[in-house]
């Protein structure tokens, strides 16, 4: 599975990478983007909204279902990748360079897993 | 408990996606995915097992009285090897199923219907039909595939004689012979495409899936699934039961006029129908214009009220755009009219336009 070892994860399959204490990069992971599919369309969340670790922020969609996105955090929504907007599908490519949304002032955090967990868990769902 | 097709064990092996469907567990793709599957029936061509779809036979002697009872659409003047569409509706006017009738011979049907509604069609041609008119529900005895694309019928050459292969749209060879199987090959589909459907005895539909997907495989072939053949169907603006028909709808409300014969001596929902007058509603197609995908069962606003409601919708891969079907007050069904629909609590901008959304390439 693919899993860089310095990201941590969530059970409902995100990433999420610290550049300092309070700000973050999300996106989801080569399961979750394996799992969906082709991604034709992402409703990114708008700049300047809070987000609250567990509640969704974002969802993407396949040809065949809407799947909604958790934050693995709670903070402001600081930038968004714009890139995913025209091409959705760069997920599918580069889950983990496909970063979703840039979160800062965070305050708290969901159950983060390592990458050893998170593969365990995701082992045990299958 | 639902239900395996024959070809259960190769879609799994194949590296299908089972879920549950009409009460069957079928593929909603293989490994390359709905785009890709979708692709491959414009360009190519693809395979799809429909072995879950319904057969049933009406034979004697008040055959054709009952059929042209049952169903709306009239079937007095028709060759033998003719295949017909024709709704069949309740008697509120609204619609039973959509279905498909091959005239054998005088007398003589073999009747498509969809999976879902199997039992219940059976059931309801079975509580009207009267005089000497037997029916039979032979849907487990048979399976079919679906080969559809411009390359459908290169494939179909390597597997068949011409005697076997029906040269016209919407006509059959009720005893051909495909890949030395007995078949009925009949040049129809769900697809938009160039295609056939290929009826056999379910113990063979194994022998000829693998056989067509070998001889198709030099000319790119694919196994699609349901997410294709939705994708597919919605492009090419054909109604799904269940979405743009259902016991409420009435074929002329969905755009299906052309199917309703009224100047028939009865049908079962004539009356009604009748009765209903000029539709309030119309079926229409909607392309979107702002960000988002339409998906079943929105709403639609115009002018600050409610005017529709969408039917079918998602992203449509030859189109790359999202496209929907809807129904939609008549004053707003013409081409070209700027509707807003609710897409998960967020307006997306569309508008209105003819069906089809794709035609094939000639």
């Amino acid at each position: 599975m693919n899993l860089p070892e310095e990201l941590k994860y969530t059970k409902s399959h995100e990433w999420v990478k610290f550049i300092d204490d309070t700000t973050a990069l999300i996106g989801i992971t080569d399961f979750a983007q394996e799992s969906l599919g082709s991604l034709v369309f992402i409703n990114l969340p708008q700049v300047g909204d809070g987000v609250v670790a567990g509640e969704t922020f974002a969802d993407v969609e396949s040809v065949k279902a809407v799947s909604d996105i958790f934050s693995p955090v709670t903070g402001d929504v600081a930038e968004v990748n714009t890139d995913l907007e025209q091409s959705p599908e760069i997920i599918n490519d580069t889950p983990y360079d496909a970063w979703i949304a840039k979160i800062e002032n965070i305050t708290d955090t969901a159950d983060l897993l390592d990458a050893a967990d998170y593969e365990k868990a995701v082992e045990e769902e299958n | 408990m639902e239900k395996k097709t024959p070809l259960y064990d190769v879609h799994v092996s194949s590296g299908g996606k089972i879920v549950p469907f009409g009460g069957y567990l079928l593929p909603v793709q293989y490994r390359a995915g709905v785009i890709e599957e979708h692709m491959a029936v414009r360009t190519k061509c693809g395979l799809f097992d429909v072995s879950h779809m319904g057969e049933i036979t009406l034979r004697g002697a008040d055959a054709l009285r009952n059929l042209n009872r049952l169903l709306t659409n009239d079937f007095t003047v028709m060759d033998a090897g003719a295949a017909r569409y024709s709704p069949m509706c309740n008697e509120q006017g609204g619609t039973v199923d959509d279905l498909i009738v091959y005239k054998r011979g005088e007398n003589d049907y073999f009747i498509v219907v969809n999976a879902a509604n199997r039992e219940k069609d059976f059931a309801w041609m079975k509580a009207h039909v009267s005089g000497d008119a037997a029916l039979e529900d032979i849907s487990d005895t048979i399976g079919q595939l679906a080969l559809q694309g411009p390359l459908a019928r290169k494939v179909l050459d390597k597997l068949a004689a011409p005697e076997s292969i029906p040269e016209k749209y919407y006509t059959c060879v009720f005893d051909g012979s495909v890949a030395g199987i007995d078949c009925i090959v009949s040049a129809t589909g769900y697809t938009g495409e160039d295609g056939f459907e290929l009826y056999c005895a379910a113990q063979d539909v194994e022998k000829l899936w693998n056989a067509v997907m070998e001889a198709g495989a030099e000319f790119g072939i694919l196994p699609c699934g349901l997410g294709a053949r939705d994708t597919l169907r919605l492009e090419a603006g054909m109604p799904l039961y269940g979405h743009e028909l259902t016991d409420e709808i009435s074929p002329k409300e969905a755009g299906l006029g052309f199917f309703v014969k009224m100047d028939k001596d009865d049908f079962i929902g004539k009356k009604a129908i009748e009765e209903r007058g000029a539709p309030k509603r119309k079926r229409v197609g909607l392309r979107v214009t702002g960000r988002g995908i339409i998906r079943e069962h929105m709403p639609l606003y115009a002018d600050g009220r409610e005017i529709g409601v969408s039917t079918s919708g998602t992203h449509c891969p030859y189109l790359g755009c999202p496209v929907a079907m809807a129904f939609v007050d008549a004053e707003y069904a013409a081409p070209g009219t700027a509707i807003e629909a609710d897409v998960r609590g967020r307006r997306v901008a569309a508008e209105t336009v003819k069906l089809p959304f794709y035609k094939k390439v000639r």
